[in-house]
């Protein structure tokens, strides 16, 4: 079971119940639980969306897609069946914050999945919890098993004349399957290979189905924005980036954990006032702000609101929320490569640029590492991963480019430092084995 | 080839929740290697029966799925995060730990197969970091000393 952390400039919605032992249906019901779902009930489903759309929620798991408009590309007729799918596939390194809602607050995910049924007509949906999060899939079993007893689930639920199912899944560890068209193809039954797109899973899904996928987070936010209303949430953020985030702070941070925050949260004051500074007197050196696929940022840099706007603007993206803290006793390379080894591991091979782009970017990061790089490597470094960018069929390649692309860029003299039999600055001599400098 | 009780209740109700037989594969596999330790022949025999696949077929998403194993392991699977956030915080001395103190390397298993090492990708621990996964007990905030009460722990 994970710490749980405060401070006083959270603003907790999503994480109102964390601690508080909603895990059981009654103390959810005490704390204003499936109020939300029965008012949705009594919605017109274009109202749910338009709820939703002024919200200004937008997509938790990285992309920061509008909740809402993704809703509405759902066909209101549909000859299959269409399918709510919740990715609690949570992977992305930095990002610890869909296990706490369904450690703590399993019956808000169902809830959510629930509205988005309501909202875009459709009867079935599934929770899709990563195989690593056991614990956390019995947690779920057991919160759906006691929504149905109590009907809140099924025929008829909470006798609207409605039918609802909705039932959990596993996972057996692959990052790539946090990838939505994979995601799919993991919950019936096959490798996780992406899909092409379009057609986008709205119209195509699930077996064939329009489908609305959505993570977690996202999810657990919309009870909270049927109860609270959409001006309530909209204001909680900035502009066009509406209500809190869970923020996950880890690394070299004197009180890591994960915090919720509005949207827009000076970073600065997330790494020294909630995060409380670097430890050991050290300094900053760089923050990676939304989790490993996410252009790393500079101590100069870290003055920004955590917004998806923002965060693009200054070169990045605020991504899955999850918050890197290095300080400046580590070797940007070296992380470079722990970075590229992840991607590398968990490229699924179907596109090639991805495939043979991490391979190859590990590759020469490995020997960069250990003293054998040479200086044309350097570029090659950008010019591989700048051509994997788009042109893959999942953004798993970008993933891998983008931070790439911004550690060369932002700390070339780091990667010169450790050119042609140079051992590596931040390490211990003889911890690297060397590897010889390649010809010229 | 024999499930215990709760397997075949999980496994008659996960075919009610889905279109497709197919689609239970994935995290049913991951509970039938629970039950037998590691995906043998015969597991894979069996549940391609059930489900009306190949072997192939079973065997193609087993090599896809990182917690999947046709090969046995040790009792307890000892999975040390190293990936950015735990490396920060010292998840790679963890595992040099491991290492030396186990006798194995990565995805090694001790004589008396007690312990599995596996060096893993990020577990989702971390603001807890760095952390440990021992089967599905995580174990966070660790230092050298207290991982080794947690493996001792373990071996009693």
């Amino acid at each position: 079971m994970a710490d749980l952390v405060s401070h006083p400039d959270e603003v907790r919605v999503v994480s109102r119940r964390f601690g508080l032992g909603a895990t059981e249906l009654d103390r959810y019901l005490e704390l204003d639980g499936y109020k939300a779902v029965q008012k949705a009930l009594a919605m017109e489903p274009d109202a749910i969306i338009n709820e939703v759309k002024n919200s200004g929620l937008r997509g938790r798991g990285g992309a920061g897609f509008s909740t809402g408009m993704k809703w509405s590309f759902v066909p209101k007729q549909s000859p299959k069946p269409k399918y709510v799918l919740c990715n609690g596939d949570e992977s992305e390194p930095g990002t610890c914050k869909d296990r706490l809602i369904f450690e703590h607050d399993p019956h808000a995910v169902i809830e959510g999945v629930m509205i988005a049924a309501l909202a875009v007509s459709s009867q079935t949906g599934y929770i899709y919890i990563r195989g690593e999060y056991r614990y956390l899939s019995v947690i779920m079993q057991k919160a759906i098993k006691d929504a149905y007893a109590r009907g809140f689930l099924g025929k008829n639920v909470f006798g609207s004349g409605k039918d609802l199912d909705i039932y959990w899944h596993g996972g057996a560890g692959a990052y790539e399957v946090g990838e939505e068209s994979a995601l799919m193809e993991s919950l019936e039954g096959k490798r996780g290979i992406p899909r092409i797109r379009p057609p986008f899973p709205a119209v195509v899904g699930l077996w064939g189905g329009p489908t609305v996928i959505n993570n977690a987070e996202t999810l657990a936010s919309v009870p909270h924005i049927l109860l609270g209303g959409a001006d309530w949430y909209s204001k909680i953020g900035t502009p066009k980036n509406g209500g809190t985030r869970l923020f996950c702070l880890s690394g070299n941070l004197e009180k890591p954990g994960v915090y919720e925050l509005p949207m827009g949260y000076n970073l600065k004051k997330m790494i020294y006032d909630v995060g409380g500074g670097i430890p050991n007197g050290r300094e900053l050196k760089a923050v990676v702000p939304g989790g490993s696929s996410t252009p790393v940022l500079l101590p100069e840099e870290i003055d920004v609101p955590m917004d998806f706007d923002s965060l693009m603007k200054a070169g990045s993206m605020l991504g899955s929320g999850g918050v890197v803290v290095l300080d400046d006793t580590n070797c940007i390379v070296k992380f470079a490569l722990r970075t590229m080894k992840f991607y590398q591991h968990e490229s699924c091979g179907w596109c090639i640029p991805c495939r043979e782009g991490t391979d190859w970017l590990k590759k020469t990061l490995t020997r960069f590492h250990a003293g054998g790089g040479l200086k044309k490597d350097i570029d090659n470094i950008q010019y591989l991963s700048e051509n994997m960018l788009g042109r893959t069929f999942c953004p798993l390649g970008d993933a891998a480019a983008m931070p790439t692309i911004a550690f060369v860029k932002k700390f070339r003299d780091e990667f010169e430092a450790h050119l042609e039999g140079k051992p590596c600055p931040f390490e211990e001599e003889g911890a690297v084995e060397q590897l010889p400098v390649l010809a010229h | 080839m024999q499930f215990s009780a709760e397997f075949e209740t999980r496994f008659g109700e996960m075919l009610t929740h889905y279109p497709t037989k197919r689609s239970v594969l994935v995290p049913t596999l991951l509970y039938a290697q629970d039950e037998a330790g590691f995906l043998s022949d015969e597991v894979i025999h069996e549940i391609a029966a059930r489900l009306d696949l190949t072997e192939l077929d079973v065997r193609n998403v087993i090599s896809y799925y990182s917690m999947l194993t046709t090969k046995p392991r040790g009792k307890y699977n000892v999975q040390v995060c190293t990936n950015i956030a735990c490396m920060l915080r010292g998840g790679e001395e963890l595992y040099a730990h491991c290492r030396k103190k186990l006798g194995i390397g990565h995805k090694g298993t001790t004589a008396d197969g007690t312990f599995t090492l596996e060096e893993v990708e990020c577990i989702g621990a971390c603001s807890w970091a760095p952390a440990v996964q021992v089967n599905y007990d995580f174990h966070e905030n660790l230092t050298v000393e207290k991982l080794d009460k947690v493996l001792e722990g373990y071996k009693k």
